[in-house]
């Protein structure tokens, strides 16, 4: 096990039409500590892969430097780094039986036979594959062939680091849950550095203790996953995590007041009076309809998830959307009311200094 | 009840009668011939099966049956390891690719009567190029005269004609391999053997069990290039099958006795082929033919 650190890491694939490519992944300088587990969170394209595969060193970086343990390893293939990946698709080695599967990472490393039959019961075990052991590994089904994918990784005790690339697009959505909680659960046991990638939030804010947030190849918040809901650094953040997202709304500060399509909505204590591109952002959690105070805004719709009520309304032709809770009415003519603690502000999808947690 | 309509059958009609006469006719008048004797006039009498034990226990029949074996062997144990090992070498992006795919093809264009007149030239000892430059090295070399030159000749003319073949289908095989497997399997340490045999060669099968079927097929019933380049000698030396056969039928014009080894010739093909396929698809087969999943 190890920490990752990476130095003015970024990434160019070769342009195919002979322009100047355009970074894949721009300079990045991140550490990751040993042990922790990591969620690297993004829209598709976003440059999430192309880090993991750095950092497993089956991509080597057109700029900068990945060190284990403060060792240059930026050279080293996935081999040699002692890595464990687990991939979008599952990949066994069809023809090998499930035990043979887990055991032929450490035959290519050249382990002894009774030390590789113990290390793959407890992974079997673990796992709970044993009683499939001698089964091809071509006869399971999508999950337990990505329970082998993982198990190839953990059967190594001296790996690294152990990196997901969407581990569970293929997996049944009820199976999710329960692959997530046995990877919760190895990685509380065994302590592996664990860095996973996802387009998910629910994944990643359920998985790992610190999510890295990514948009077009660069890192736009990381935290922990109240942090980014609470405070997210960025208007992206806040729409990409909750469901449904950050409302982010176009304002103007006159003085220590925020107008939002010209009605005043809240105040600030921030000087940030007529600088251009500012927007407002809410949570629709911290959105509430009442009778009386706030701004007058027509409905658009309403939709029930069951929970809860997503109710879409107008402010001034400002889109807006809040939740009513279980037993909450929504009022004949609602009027808005945002909680004033909750807002942030941004300029140009950046926060605006000076609001701290 | 709906009345029948048996209107459609009209639409099948000429297909019928196409495969009748293309097929079923021809093979039904060997059939024919084959338990009857004739001495001329179109007078025939019935013999039962008296033909095919007389071919089944000629020698002649045996030693053409086993040179064809062992040619068909030889090429399969040359062509399929070969064309692997080409479809390995072969880029898999760029430029290269196009090249190499061209090049590939370029042999399997060439008519089987045009291969074995240029082998029949290149190889001869007076004006061709092979033949002449090797009894220039100082080796004794004569397919019209050796054996060994003779089979060592039309091997490595086949080889040159259909080892494409098996290179074109394994490359179609593994550029659909996906390139995680290949990142798996680096991540797990495996060496280039190991990737051969447990990613590539598995991903493979499907194909090179094409490969291997239409390899046996041909060879077995190979004739048009033997036929040109030694005509089936020195002495019987290269008389396969199927020249044996036809020199009987047109040669000898032995109806009877060629009509029967054509249908044994045929049941063996037939033979072969089922045994093959059996055994190179029997994993599938035998563990309840799971192809959910992970194929591509």
């Amino acid at each position: 096990m190890a920490s990752i650190e990476l130095q003015q890491i970024a990434h160019q694939y070769p342009s195919t039409s002979g322009e100047m490519p355009s970074y894949a992944l721009n300079p990045l300088q991140q550490c990751w500590q040993d042990g922790g587990a990591y969620a690297l969170l993004g829209p598709s394209g976003c440059g999430k892969t192309t880090l993991l595969n750095i950092i497993s060193g089956l991509l080597q970086p057109s700029e900068g430097r990945v060190l284990f343990d403060n060792t240059n390893v930026t050279a080293l293939g996935p081999e040699q780094r002692n890595i464990a990946q687990v991939f979008q698709f599952p990949v066994v080695y069809d023809t090998l039986s499930v035990a043979d599967n887990l055991a032929f990472p450490l035959r290519n490393r050249g382990l002894g036979k009774a030390e590789i039959a113990a290390r793959v019961k407890t992974v079997l075990d673990m796992l709970g594959l044993s009683a499939r052991a001698n089964v091809k590994a071509r006869n399971l089904n999508a999950d337990d062939k990505q329970k082998i994918s993982l198990g190839r990784g953990l059967v190594r005790t001296d790996v690294n680091a152990i990196l997901f690339d969407e581990p569970l697009t293929v997996i049944d959505p009820h199976l999710k849950w329960q692959l997530r909680t046995e990877l919760k659960k190895i990685h509380q046991q065994f302590g592996h550095t664990m860095i996973y990638v996802t387009h998910d939030q629910t994944e990643a804010l359920t998985f790992a203790d610190k999510v890295i947030v990514m948009l077009a190849g660069s890192i736009v918040q990381i935290g922990t996953p109240q942090e980014l809901f609470e405070h997210p650094a960025h208007t992206f953040v806040g729409r990409f995590i909750g469901s449904p997202g950050m409302n982010i709304l176009p304002c103007e500060v006159q003085g220590t007041q925020i107008l939002v399509g010209g009605s005043p909505v809240a105040t600030t204590a921030l000087t940030c009076a007529g600088l251009p591109g500012l927007e407002l952002g809410v949570r629709p959690e911290f959105v509430t309809f009442s009778e009386t105070g706030g701004v007058a805004a027509t409905v658009t719709g309403i939709e029930d998830t069951g929970r809860h009520r997503i109710v879409r309304a107008l402010v001034n032709d400002t889109k807006i959307c809040g939740i009513l809770r279980e037993g909450e009415s929504l009022p004949a003519a609602p009027r808005v009311l945002l909680d004033p603690a909750r807002i942030k502000l941004y300029q140009h999808s950046h926060l605006l200094a000076g609001q701290v947690p | 009840m709906k009345a029948m309509n048996n209107k459609a059958w009209f639409m099948v009609l000429p297909v019928l009668l196409l495969v009748a006469l293309s097929a079923i006719i021809p093979l039904m008048t060997v059939v024919n011939y084959s338990v009857q004797d004739s001495f001329g006039n179109n007078e025939f009498f019935w013999v039962g099966t008296e033909w095919f034990q007389e071919v089944l226990n000629s020698e002649r029949f045996h030693n053409a049956l086993l040179r064809t074996l062992l040619f068909s062997g030889l090429i399969l144990a040359i062509e399929i390891p070969l064309g692997i090992a080409i479809a390995l070498a072969m880029p898999k992006r760029g430029i290269g690719v196009s090249v190499c795919l061209v090049l590939m093809a370029l042999p399997l264009l060439i008519p089987w009567n045009v291969v074995g007149t240029i082998w029949q030239v290149f190889g001869r000892v007076d004006i061709g190029l092979l033949g002449h430059g090797l009894a220039s090295a100082g080796i004794d070399y004569n397919y019209t005269q050796n054996t060994f030159d003779a089979w060592a000749t039309l091997l490595i003319m086949d080889v040159w004609h259909w080892t494409s073949l098996v290179v074109l289908l394994c490359y179609s095989g593994l550029v659909a391999i996906p390139e995680v497997y290949y990142q798996a399997a680096q991540i797990d340490g495996a060496s280039r053997w190991a990737v051969f045999r447990y990613i590539q060669l598995p991903k493979i099968k499907r194909v090179l069990l094409i490969a291997v079927l239409l390899r046996f097929m041909d060879s077995f019933m190979i004739y048009t290039e033997p036929f040109v380049v030694t005509g089936g000698g020195p002495g019987n030396a290269t008389t396969f099958l199927s020249i044996d056969l036809v020199q009987m039928a047109v040669g000898q014009f032995d109806l009877g006795p060629a009509a029967a080894m054509s249908l044994i010739y045929f049941l063996i093909i037939l033979l072969l082929c089922w045994v093959f396929y059996t055994v190179m698809t029997s994993q599938d087969n035998a563990a309840n033919g799971g192809r959910q999943g992970g194929e591509g």
